[in-house]
């Protein structure tokens, strides 16, 4: 009789326990997270003795990445135009077809989509090459050989993505702009004037463009953090590093759009 | 070695074009090219009604942008909102009698000030009021005001 009573609380208990257990997981990997992000920073002055490894990893995850992101950037540029002259014709208003389309682009496609982009191209690039070093103990062996590999491998890569995340967005706008450009002006027949004196006149450096570059920079921060921590932390087997790099990108473009809500709120939403 | 040049080669042009999109964005797509220096004077009027005018809208005079407002703010004596405009420093000879009017920039755009010009050989300098103001046409006002004369004449 006390036995079943016991079998019985335990399978009350048990799925309290395993949403304990999820929790406490979720905690520890947050917290490796930082501590691995503290010490990627602390190794930022060993790299600027080295900007060789810095160099790099810019034309890893910056100059690769150019293409994809020139070309989505000037397509999604004429499909704002094209969409944006549909809803803004039918009000009369589209001269400001300038200021919808840079709007959109500075302000939040710009540098979400980049970011997304990125997180897929280079981000799942990383998470791999990592986790396979460590799959194949190379971070072990520079380890023995009292090289840090956090610093020696991890650092150079961070701030790889951080510095070319604002310039691959900023490309992306620039190139959307001439996209949208080409289609409203070009196939459909916007004033030419209009349209960049409008956007001249509605579009604030302060307001729109310094702030989607900040937002860029914080999903330079977060997508590469993400990528190197789910490398890093990844099990050490083929299969362990094939979901880290599919965690990685899931991870990377949750937390962008998250992230790109609460920072739009703060900077928009008055 | 010089696989390693191409490299740096490469980000180079990299970092520069997008530097060249951030330039691109900053003087051609935003305002920045467009600003006027903060050096400029200030000018103040008053209007019984500013409309929706904001700060940083547009000064204008004959249609070109003098000037941009810096501050709105209601005068509790006398409620009347003070409008402080700051005025670009090359257009360093506006009349005293010059004139100030809210303008809406076609039916539905945006409100901005618009300066006339008066004949006085005397120019505002920094700090100084402009006297004679037009306040803001209110739109649902003027219905109004058009549906009651309609009213009246239908009495008749």
């Amino acid at each position: 009789m006390a036995n079943k009573a016991r079998a019985l609380v335990d399978g009350l208990l048990d799925p309290l326990a395993r949403l304990g257990h999820g929790g406490l997981k979720a905690l520890a990997g947050l917290g490796r997270a930082h501590l691995l992000l503290l010490g990627i920073l602390a190794g930022s002055w060993d790299m600027l003795r080295r900007p060789r490894l810095l160099l790099a990893q810019v034309f890893n995850v910056g100059v690769l990445s150019v293409l994809i992101v020139g070309v989505s950037g000037f397509f999604v540029g004429m499909v704002l135009g094209l969409q944006g002259y549909y809803v803004l014709s039918q009000f009369g208003a589209k001269e400001s077809l300038g200021v919808m389309v840079a709007a959109s682009l500075v302000r939040e496609l710009g540098p979400v989509v980049t970011a997304l982009l990125v997180a897929g191209r280079a981000g799942s690039a990383l998470t791999a090459e990592i986790g396979l070093m460590k799959a194949t103990e190379q971070l072990s062996g520079l380890e023995m050989m009292a090289v840090d590999p956090v610093r020696r491998i991890l650092t150079p890569r961070f701030f790889g993505g951080l510095i070319s995340m604002p310039l691959l967005a900023a490309l992306f706008s620039a190139v959307g702009v001439l996209g949208g450009y080409f289609v409203g002006v070009g196939l459909l027949g916007v004033d030419d004037g209009a349209f960049f004196g409008q956007m001249q006149a509605k579009i604030d450096f302060r307001e729109d463009v310094v702030n989607g570059v900040i937002k860029s920079l914080v999903f330079g921060v977060v997508a590469t953090w993400i990528a190197l921590f789910q490398g890093h932390d990844a099990t050490a087997t083929s299969e362990g590093v094939s979901r880290a790099t599919t965690r990685a990108v899931v991870h990377s473009a949750l937390a962008v759009l998250a992230i790109d809500f609460v920072l739009t709120a703060l900077m928009f939403g008055k | 070695m010089a696989k390693q040049h191409s490299i740096e080669v490469l980000v180079g042009a990299f970092m520069a074009a997008g530097f060249v999109a951030l330039f691109f964005l900053a003087m051609k797509v935003s305002n920045l090219s467009a600003n006027v220096a903060d050096d400029g004077y200030r000018l103040t009027a008053r209007f019984t009604n500013a409309g929706s005018i904001k700060a940083r809208a547009p000064v204008s005079m004959a249609g070109v942008r003098v000037g941009r407002v810096e501050d709105v703010r209601l005068d509790k004596k006398t409620y009347q909102a003070v409008v402080t405009m700051r005025i670009d420093p090359t257009v360093d000879d506006i009349p005293e009698d010059t004139f100030a009017n809210i303008f809406t920039a076609g039916l539905l755009g945006e409100q901005y000030i618009g300066l006339q010009p008066g004949g006085s050989q005397d120019y505002l300098r920094d700090g100084d009021e402009i006297t004679q103001t037009q306040s803001a046409l209110i739109l649902e006002q003027m219905i109004g005001q058009f549906l009651f004369k309609k009213a009246e004449e239908g009495g008749k």
